[in-house]
């Protein structure tokens, strides 16, 4: 400690910080975790403030939903309304709903807190989805990562869940209609469809129970889950270390960036005011769910235009794209395919990005850490992918906004619908064939650049009339970039028979991995990065161009 | 950061950056002949702050000048709070008609928060070390004698615990233990009733009155015109009373007059009142109220996924996810010439069930 030259006293006693470490060093033994993580680097790149947008819009709906908790009434008792929303004077409404209106009419800043928690929420769900997308396509999921890759997975998956459950809660007729299509879907469940719907709604649909229960999973069983998850994410990135991406001087076996102190507590402390303060400003601006205008819910009143919040909106296309096949089977029963198909592939859809770093670990078989992060080009098969996944994800939104296409681009619901029935089939596959493709295209000029240098633009004249361009090698900078990718080699089916000639056994699956893996590392799935001698024997002949 | 460029002429030779020139590593890997070997790290650039004091001194005046504004739009807030009334609306140009609460609050709290986020993001890329710093990843595995040292541990617990030796106490244990949550689960089963025939029957009943929904009132055959669409619901439900909402969500009721020549359904002929036809307003598919009416058609369509309906063909499903017609009500006139109830619905109204058959 520098001050301690200025103490007039020896050194008997330490400065007032240093004694207060020192207590809690003597109790949590602070002085070792410091050591290791005050200085710890964190590599810096756009795209990783994808999940502190997450995290922070996470806590920003925890500290706005506390405060909604001290003034929101989770009971669906009628009440005759009486607060200070003048059209909705003496209208019979539950206690949620009259107590949202209070809480935007009548408790000063009660509105900017709800918007606060609801705008907050979709970005917290859209940057999640977003940071997803981030770690697959550049394969920041690989080994040690894949149980991360689930927390955040789950995370994703609880945090829509307690989106829907949060905007049920007042009781509006939009959010009454959801809880509606949720009971219809619990009846379409097989066998023990109409227990379940009678266990989780107390009774026949709506009752009185449904509101005060999804009070207690909103505010406690799903946050809490939501909580542990967020911190078991941390903790794992903080024990792997920041991924990064390549580039001059960034390996496999470093890291390289800024130290959490002071350079990170400054960013990413200053980043988290940033978002709050855009996620304010936001909701003092613009309006969101605006549940006054809607009215209080009635089972047998609906409003046109009946949407989802945005994250839910893929499940809602499920639901309106499935053709309505119910069957009564010999036994006497219904089995509503209509309703029970899409109940069954919206989790498909999300277990599909869930399982995928398994999956692809399983056709490469490699056992190596990864800390380098892929450039997607580089792994076409992956990329197109996760490409065809998010087209997948675009049909089902555009299934589930069906209305408001019809109305706003003046087409038929009809053509629409249909354009997402036979999409959700063939759009995935095409986005995949022509995303590969693209990859492809950009790993050939990735060797081009490296063989023959950059375009630079400029036209020279040749002696006997030919025009050229002018191309400028690359850096060695550069060259390493473009070249550092690993080019695995495919897999191959072992020979037909063993050294002694007796027939090999191969399974059927290990054949289909072959298969697999063929695809992503095959002749046609990846272009050979330039050698060294390719790169030489060009750049050693002169007047070459 | 650009705004924090200086004239070129206050900064004196001697603070420029040394001239960029060979890594060590470069010159090293060039001579092994590989042109694509890692160049390592590129010299770091010094920033402007980093040799004159006077932009130095620039960024900290714009990092405290940042604080002060988030201190001044605090005081705005709570300023905000107090003096704006909850109740008043202005006009601002391009929202409209704004509560003024809401948008002081907001933009105050905003402006706050974003200040000390934009003060702290300056202050680290201007003046903390702009040093890349690199440190060294070891493997997540453990090494083997580790490994072999926890796995002893773990087989000299196992073996202490007898646990593999005493067959009767592990195959109680995972008895017990399978046992137990047992309790949790029969707990559940006061959540909610048994389905019983709840959702068999509404009700509906031979006698009851078909009330208007907006008027209250009872509806007599002459109140229906061709080409409208009226809901009703049965006489004696108060939109006051306990059930109100549960008896609704089944009983709610759609009616439109069709010329008895354009149905085409021989029963539906027969359940309608001088061509008035009754339908259950609760869509099959999940329950939506079916409320979007096309007269030229007879089709009706639920907003909620466009399920839609031929009301002149026994509420056929003629497009989208429903998977059979909606249920038709038995209506009839009363001695007093008002519509009511031949009796209940044939079958169950709103979604289908595995029990439904």
């Amino acid at each position: 400690m520098s001050n301690t030259e200025h103490n007039p006293r020896p050194r008997a006693k330490a400065p007032a910080g240093e004694r207060v470490a020192d207590w809690a060093d003597g109790r949590l033994g602070i002085y070792g975790a410091a050591k290791k993580n005050l200085r710890k680097v964190f590599p810096d790149h756009w795209s990783f403030l994808l999940g502190e947008i997450a995290l922070y819009s996470f806590v920003i709906i925890l500290l706005t939903g506390v405060y909604l908790t001290l003034f929101f009434k989770p009971s669906m008792a009628e009440v005759h309304y009486h607060g200070s929303y003048v059209p909705m004077q003496g209208v019979v409404m539950s206690e949620a709903y009259a107590s949202t209106l209070d809480i935007s009419f009548d408790v000063r800043g009660g509105l900017l807190m709800r918007q606060i928690h609801h705008w907050a929420a979709l970005i917290f769900l859209v940057s999640m989805f977003v940071h997803m997308l981030r770690v697959f396509f550049t394969g920041a999921f690989r080994k040690p990562r894949e149980l991360n890759w689930l927390f955040g997975f789950l995370l994703l998956v609880l945090g829509m869940f307690t989106g829907f459950t949060g905007y049920s809660l007042p009781d509006d007729l939009l959010s009454g209609t959801g809880l509606r299509f949720v009971q219809g879907a619990v009846l379409s469940v097989p066998v023990i469809g109409t227990y379940l719907a009678m266990f989780l709604y107390g009774g026949e649909f709506p009752g009185t129970d449904i509101i005060p229960r999804l009070f207690a999973v909103h505010v406690l069983l799903l946050p809490g889950l939501m909580l542990g998850l967020v911190v078991a994410h941390l903790i794992l990135v903080f024990y792997h270390k920041h991924t990064q991406y390549p580039g001059p001087g960034r390996t496999n076996k470093n890291v390289v960036g800024f130290p959490l102190m002071p350079v990170y507590m400054a960013k990413a402390g200053g980043f988290f005011f940033l978002v709050f303060g855009v996620i304010a400003a936001i909701s003092a601006v613009f309006q969101i769910n605006p549940v006054w205008v809607i009215g209080p819910y009635r089972p047998d009143q609906v409003s046109t235009n009946a949407q989802p919040d945005w994250y839910m909106g893929f499940s809602e296309g499920l639901i309106r794209i499935m053709p309505g096949w119910e069957w009564v089977i010999p036994t006497g029963h219904t089995i509503n395919f209509g309703v029970f198909v899409p109940l069954m592939v919206f989790p498909l859809v999300l277990a599909v990005m869930a399982l995928y770093p398994f999956f692809e670990s399983w056709v490469t078989k490699d056992k190596r850490e990864h800390h380098l992060l892929d450039r997607p080009r580089n792994a076409p098969t992956r990329t197109g992918i996760g490409a065809a996944w998010i087209s997948w994800y675009f049909v089902m939104l555009v299934g589930g906004g069906n209305d408001l296409w019809a109305i706003f681009f003046d087409m038929s619901i009809n053509a629409i619908t249909w354009f997402a029935r036979i999409g959700f089939f063939a759009v995935p596959i095409l986005t995949f064939l022509i995303t590969r493709r693209i990859c492809l295209g950009l790993q050939r000029r990735d060797r081009d650049k490296v063989l023959h240098g950059r375009e630079t633009g400029i036209i020279k004249r040749l002696p006997h009339g030919e025009f050229v361009e002018v191309h400028e090698p690359l850096p060695q900078d550069q060259l390493h970039l473009l070249t550092q990718h690993d080019q695995p080699k495919p897999a191959e089916l072992p020979p037909p028979t063993d050294g002694h000639g007796v027939r090999r056994k191969v399974g059927p699956v290990e054949k289909l991995r072959v298969r697999i893996n063929r695809g992503y590392y095959g002749p046609k799935a990846q272009i050979p990065k330039p050698t060294v001698r390719e790169y030489e024997e060009i750049t050693s002949g002169h007047g070459h161009h | 950061m650009s705004s924090e460029t200086g004239p070129h002429e206050t900064v004196s030779d001697e603070n420029l950056p040394a001239e960029q020139g060979a890594e060590p590593g470069t010159a090293a890997e060039k001579a092994n002949g590989n042109p694509f070997a890692d160049p390592g790290l590129p010299p770091h650039d010094d920033r402007i702050q980093d040799i004159d004091e006077r932009a130095a001194k620039r960024s900290e005046r714009t990092v405290a000048l940042l604080f002060v504004v988030s201190m001044l739009a605090t005081i705005g807030f709570i300023a905000s709070y107090v003096i704006i009334p909850v109740e008043q609306y202005v006009y601002l140009f391009p929202l409209g008609h704004i509560s003024a609460l809401n948008f002081a609050l907001g933009m105050t709290l905003g402006v706050a928060l974003f200040c000390i986020g934009a003060g702290a993001v300056h202050w680290s890329r201007t003046l903390m070390s702009g040093h890349e710093m690199v440190q060294d990843r070891y493997p997540i595995g453990a090494e083997e004698d580790t490994k072999s040292a926890a796995l002893a541990a773990f087989g000299d617990g196992a073996r202490d615990s007898q646990l593999g030796r005493r067959k009767l106490i592990r195959n109680t244990m995972f008895g017990a233990l399978a046992l137990v949550p047992l309790s949790g689960v029969v707990l559940l089963r006061d959540l909610g009733p048994l389905p019983e025939e709840k959702l068999r029957h509404t009700m509906w009943e031979r006698g009851l009155r078909l009330i208007n929904e907006n008027t209250m009132e009872p509806l007599r055959p002459e109140d229906i015109v061709v080409g409208s669409l009226s809901f009703a619901m049965p006489e004696g439900l108060e939109p006051e009373g306990h059930d109100f909402h549960t008896e609704i969500a089944k009983a709610a009721l759609m009616l439109v007059r069709l010329e008895p020549e354009d149905i085409k359904d021989p029963q539906e002929l027969d359940w309608s009142y001088e061509g008035i036809v009754a339908y259950s307003k609760i869509c099959t598919h999940v329950g939506c109220p079916v409320s979007l009416y096309e007269q030229q058609t007879h089709h009706v369509l639920c907003p909620c996924h466009q399920s839609t309906f031929d009301l002149a063909d026994g509420a056929r499903v003629i497009f989208g996810p429903a998977g059979h017609p909606l249920p038709q009500l038995r209506i009839g006139v009363d001695d007093e010439g008002y519509l009511m109830a031949l009796g209940d619905f044939a079958e169950p109204v709103g979604p289908s069930f595995w029990e439904r058959g």
